[in-house]
């Protein structure tokens, strides 16, 4: 197994570039890293796991992770599965928006007050769901990234 | 520009974790929106990483324009595995270069400085595309 930093989470986030919860996600992921859970998280590089990025798939395949994606796509959720081992937890902005009043978020370049609040709930979803695996037993998921 | 001319499809760094590839990012969207709307438009990276069809489709057989944050080029190499005829690179890494007094922060929020490389690299960028798509300022 590589050599690691203990008791910290991935977070890959999708970044999608053509939609606004795109955007939510790497602005909360970007939330949860600095501010919300910055000792017990790490962000992954999503198209890293395409350009080879080793590091990037040992990670996911040893260490938790959870997938942060803008839509039902799933870009994050299924490329992490698919070049490593399955996300721990999967959060998607369009399920976070339906508990939320319904209105325009802004654009993927500049969200708007409402986009910028959905950030801050998804962030504070991602950082719940932080502590649950930071309290999860690890050996479940070490063997199941071993599977693969 | 007709209905049918398509638009010369950009990739961008996703910038998760670096100011470089948000100035990528940031540098996709004002070339797309800003200075080249007719001639070009984001395709996201994450589809194509994903091998998403319609992103796909957007992409195979035609020019695009790469623009990354740092040497592994996800960007150009998420163009070339959708089958990309050519991929045009735009590092900002080397643009950075050619600015030495910037200093780029700041990820979701770029600083000031981080903002003028984007826009260094999207001027960059366009002359790609107008290089691609030479009729396309007057279609």
């Amino acid at each position: 197994m590589p050599d690691l930093p203990k008791k910290k989470v991935g977070l890959i986030s999708c970044s999608g570039e053509e939609l606004p919860e795109g955007t939510v996600t790497r602005r909360a992921v970007r939330k949860v890293l600095e501010t919300l859970r910055p000792d017990e998280t790490v962000t992954l590089c999503l198209p890293l796991f395409l350009a080879g990025g080793e590091g990037e798939r040992a990670f996911a395949r040893y260490y938790p992770t959870i997938a942060v994606d803008g839509c039902d796509k799933r870009c994050a959720a299924r490329a992490t599965e698919k070049y490593s081992a399955p996300p721990v937890a999967s959060i998607v902005v369009t399920e976070v928006a339906k508990g939320c009043p319904k209105e325009a978020i802004g654009t993927a370049r500049r969200l708007n007050a409402r986009g910028l609040a959905l950030a801050e709930e998804t962030a504070a979803k991602i950082a719940d769901e932080v502590d649950r695996q930071l309290k999860a037993p690890r050996r479940g998921r070490t063997e199941a990234g071993r599977k693969r | 520009m007709s209905a049918e001319r398509k638009r010369v499809p950009v990739a961008a760094c996703s910038g998760i974790g670096k100011s470089l590839g948000a100035a990528a990012r940031e540098a996709a969207f004002l070339l797309t929106e800003d200075l080249r709307p007719e001639q070009a438009r984001v395709v996201a990276l994450g589809l194509l990483v994903m091998g998403d069809e319609e992103a796909g489709r957007e992409v195979a057989g035609r020019e695009a324009v790469a623009i990354d944050g740092c040497r592994l080029e996800c960007a150009a190499k998420g163009l070339a595995s959708a089958g990309a005829a050519k991929v045009r690179k735009i590092a900002v890494f080397d643009v950075v270069r050619r600015h030495r007094g910037l200093k780029p922060d700041g990820v979701c929020d770029l600083n000031e400085d981080g903002l003028k490389l984007a826009r260094a690299t999207a001027e960059e960028a366009a002359k790609a595309i107008d290089e691609i798509d030479p009729e396309g300022r007057h279609a």
